[in-house]
């Protein structure tokens, strides 16, 4: 045999997809109702409370009601490419969250288990390959519908997620000039001092912050699907489960990145002033891996607050603004960081 | 020009300042206030659980009244049905026959009296025009219904409990009303 096959080793990693996927999918779908409370709350009102206690049965009801909606396949759509829209949609948005370390290693029937489906070396360039194939979703399925609100939708995510991935690459440039590492494991560990990356790239982080709330097409940046200019944009055709796939997808897309940005800029599952060998002597390495675990979500569910927040503030930006931003503001200003970082560097060597 | 009134506002034409053009400021303080609701007592009134205080004077359902011998006080005149500008209410008199006196206060009585809900406008001319102080409006009002057939409320439905035979049901029904004579 030229590869000797590990098969616990599959195991364990197949366990660990299974229980990455359906947390991420439960946290997307209570996203949905956490949505529809924060925006309750921010404008005085109570929000969905009827199904079960506090309406916490809200989402199970929201996804049965898309999937017993009739299926509709607009006459005029490219049928294959229709249905592989929300399916790429949805496929990318899940695959990010394999690189995200959810928590340090905890041993359980003699192995140790890294709480992260793969530790590969450009951890971070994988995750901005698919989170750019993450636009091809949207982009077939408004291509498919054969609508020119739907294209018109697409153009706009296209072009939205060309001019912001140019920033927010090169807001990440100057971090990885800091940490000197791709892998999201090293990077989180090099925080695990408490000096987060935060604090060595605060317009790093703003600006990335900026570019991740294009890229997941939330407010102010939701051209893509503007409901009152486009109808629905790129999902204005699409019924049923489809349409709860591509709306699912956001969600899920918006807990990865929330995630993603925890793991570079806010120390992953680094728990502050805390100091973690006393603690793991204390409550042993398993509990402390769970803590973690509690930790990283906490942090996350901070970021997907905020963008709950944000979206419940501020208006959508007018298409020209969008550009002007992106190519005007955030593009020199991620070159001036990375300039200002190399310059910082160079000088302290 | 010359404003015309006093509400005039001058638009401030002055070139954005640097402050306002990083345009972040603006969203903190955005943020902010938003955050701020968070922590405000949301107006709303769960209905079907909770229900809004209405003032003593609300004109909602129609009541027919009886007397604290629990009779019925409306004689069938056709005050109210006259006075009613929707034309929501009929009615049909009968006479009182011996035997009968513990149930209808005087000689004739409405042996039928309905009020058309949908038509019905709530404006207590009925409980204005009634000589007997037989009919007015209570604090409640209608319900949601399937059928039209459902809004148009009869005796059974607008009567007032017996005071004499159930007497809490009665004050309930009766409730906060002012009478003004």
């Amino acid at each position: 045999m030229l590869l000797s096959i590990d098969l616990t080793l599959i195991i364990e990693k197949l366990v660990l997809i299974t229980v990455v996927v359906m947390a991420s999918l439960v946290i997307a779908m209570y996203a949905t109702f956490a949505e529809r409370k924060v925006a309750a709350i921010m404008q005085d009102r109570i929000g969905p409370n009827r199904a079960g206690p506090f309406g916490i049965l809200q989402p199970l009801a929201d996804g049965l009601k898309l999937f017993f909606k009739e299926e509709i396949i607009p006459n005029f759509s490219s049928k294959f490419l229709f249905i592989l829209g929300p399916s790429l949609a949805m496929l990318t948005a899940m695959m990010t969250s394999a690189v995200i370390p959810w928590g340090d290693t905890i041993t359980l029937f003699g192995r140790e288990i890294h709480l992260q489906i793969a530790d590969i070396n450009i951890g971070i360039l994988y995750v901005f390959g698919v989170v750019s194939m993450g636009v091809y979703g949207i982009m077939i399925g408004s291509w498919a519908s054969n609508n020119k609100f739907s294209l018109m939708g697409g153009l706009r995510a296209a072009s939205q997620i060309i001019s912001y991935e140019l920033a927010m690459g090169i807001a990440l440039i100057a971090l990885l000039m800091v940490t000197g590492t791709l892998s999201l494991r090293t990077m989180v560990i090099g925080q695990t001092d408490g000096m987060w990356n935060f604090f060595k790239q605060p317009l790093g982080f703003l600006i990335f912050l900026i570019c991740v709330f294009a890229e997941c097409n939330r407010t102010p940046f939701d051209l893509p699907e503007a409901e009152n200019e486009l109808i629905g944009g790129y999902h204005t055709e699409y019924s049923s489960m489809k349409l709860g796939f591509y709306l699912f997808a956001e969600y899920i897309n918006m807990f990865i990145s929330s995630a993603v940005m925890v793991s570079l800029f806010f120390g992953g599952y680094d728990i502050p002033i805390l100091n973690d060998a006393h603690a793991v002597e204390k409550i042993g390495q398993n509990w402390m891996a769970v803590a973690h675990i509690f930790m990283f979500l906490g942090k996350a569910f901070f970021f997907v607050f905020l963008f709950m927040w944000v979206r419940w503030t501020i208006p959508r930006f007018r298409y020209d603004q969008l550009m002007n931003l992106g190519w005007k503001v955030l593009l020199p200003l991620a070159l001036i960081n990375m300039l200002l970082t190399g310059a910082v560097i160079l000088f302290l060597q | 020009m010359k404003a015309l009134t006093n509400r005039v506002k001058e638009v401030d034409r002055r070139p954005m300042t640097l402050m306002e053009k990083a345009y972040l400021p603006a969203i903190f303080k955005g943020m902010s206030i938003t955050f701020g609701h968070m922590f405000k007592k949301a107006p709303t009134i769960s209905y079907p659980e909770k229900t809004r205080p209405f003032s003593p004077v609300f004109r909602g359902l129609h009541i027919l009244n009886r007397d604290e011998e629990g009779r019925e006080n409306c004689t069938a005149c056709g005050l109210c049905a006259v006075a009613c500008p929707a034309e929501a209410i009929t009615m049909e008199a009968a006479e009182r026959k011996p035997g009968e006196e513990n149930l209808y206060r005087e000689e004739k009585y409405a042996a039928k009296y309905e009020i058309n809900m949908l038509r019905c406008i709530f404006c207590g001319l009925c409980e204005e025009a009634c000589p007997k102080d037989a009919i007015y409006l209570s604090e409640t009002f209608a319900p949601a219904n399937f059928q039209r057939k459902g809004f148009i409320y009869g005796k059974e439905d607008l009567l007032i409990p017996n005071p004499v035979t159930e007497p809490e049901a009665y004050a309930k029904a009766k409730g906060g009303r002012v009478t003004v004579k």
